[in-house]
């Protein structure tokens, strides 16, 4: 059980490391480029352009959370 | 050789450099204070588990998945990895964050060495072990990188030739000067590496949404590889924007205290 719990503990510190908003806006941002793939609006272009601003997008909001100043 | 394979080795060169200099840090902590015999046995059996395990993941990925799926799940903690990197750097370039001084890890390493008693004839297992677990941790991302950008460029011979000239030069360097090596802008190579890491991990985890559509093939960027550059330039751009916007007066006059730095691993 601890040996589980070291190796959890491993893979969560190499992969989500010290913020783990980072982690969850790049699965939003691919999840909502998914989305829009599955729309079948946009061609590859469009897709590919939209998913790069989704990213910067979703990277933007998640240090604007990390810097917001904090209620005392 | 190619501009796309000079790409390759610089970008895993200057990854595997800056892992490097931490884990060596670490290990010239433990030659010094404790047995170097047992800091390097312990430096070289984690390099060789590196070596054994980039080998055996780099196979696996790239005869067990499709490659759209690699690109998005490699892509994906690519960009992760690169968010973190960039993240740091804006936050330490703005003054918001300490930055990270290898000289106060390397006093912090000594006292934990001293606090372990005195170093035991043969193979001095607390040395050892945290000089196998300083490089092994700090290889690990360097060996993720090397598969990620190995595998995509379809040229893991390169992308390893970066990272072992890197692991090459850094022990030079510790050799030649026998102190940690904090004269080296290590704040800034992680900068430039977090830029590098977004720019292609942007490009292979949207490429790798293609892994939902029939056929499952990736999605393609308009001009191709040549995209990479303006991704590169679209987030320097935009942590340039970030560290201006997020500067704090105290960053550009730091007190007479000094600079707050990162003793943090």
């Amino acid at each position: 059980m601890k040996f589980l719990k070291a190796f959890g503990q491993f893979w969560y510190d190499f992969i989500i490391g010290d913020d783990w908003k980072i982690a969850v806006a790049v699965v939003i941002a691919l999840a909502l480029l998914f989305a829009a793939s599955t729309a079948g609006v946009f061609g590859d272009t469009g897709l590919t352009l939209l998913g790069g601003a989704l990213v910067m997008v979703a990277f933007t909001i998640s240090l604007a959370i990390d810097v917001r100043p904090k209620r005392r | 050789m190619d501009a796309a394979t000079w790409g390759l080795i610089i970008a895993t060169f200057v990854a595997c450099f800056v892992e490097m200099v931490e884990a060596t840090t670490i290990v010239m902590a433990m030659g010094f204070t404790r047995n170097w015999r047992s800091a390097l046995i312990g430096t070289f059996a984690a390099l060789g588990a590196l070596a054994v395990l980039t080998l055996a993941a780099g196979y696996a990925l790239a005869n067990w998945l499709p490659e759209s799926a690699l690109q998005l799940a490699i892509g994906g903690l690519l960009l992760i990895f690169g968010l973190q990197w960039l993240r740091k750097a804006i936050l330490r370039s703005s003054g918001r964050k300490a930055v990270h001084d290898e000289d106060a890890i390397y006093r912090e390493e000594v006292e934990a060495a001293k606090a372990a008693g005195a170093a035991k004839k043969g193979v001095d297992m607390f040395a050892f072990m945290v000089s196998f677990k300083g490089v092994f941790l700090e290889g690990m991302e360097v060996v993720f990188i090397v598969l990620t950008f190995g595998l995509n460029a379809n040229n893991i011979p390169a992308a390893s030739f970066g990272a072992i000239a890197a692991v090459v030069i850094v022990l030079g360097i510790a050799i030649a000067l026998r102190r940690p090596l904090s004269m080296i802008n290590e704040n800034l190579l992680k900068y430039g590496v977090g830029l590098l890491l977004a720019s292609f991990g942007t490009y292979w985890a949207v490429e790798g949404i293609g892994i939902f559509r029939d056929g499952r093939e990736s999605l393609n960027w308009p001009g191709h590889d040549l995209m990479i550059l303006v991704l590169l330039a679209a987030w320097l751009l935009l942590s340039r924007i970030f560290i201006a916007a997020l500067r704090r007066p105290a960053a550009a006059a730091p007190a007479a205290a000094g600079v707050p730095v990162e003793v943090k691993k």
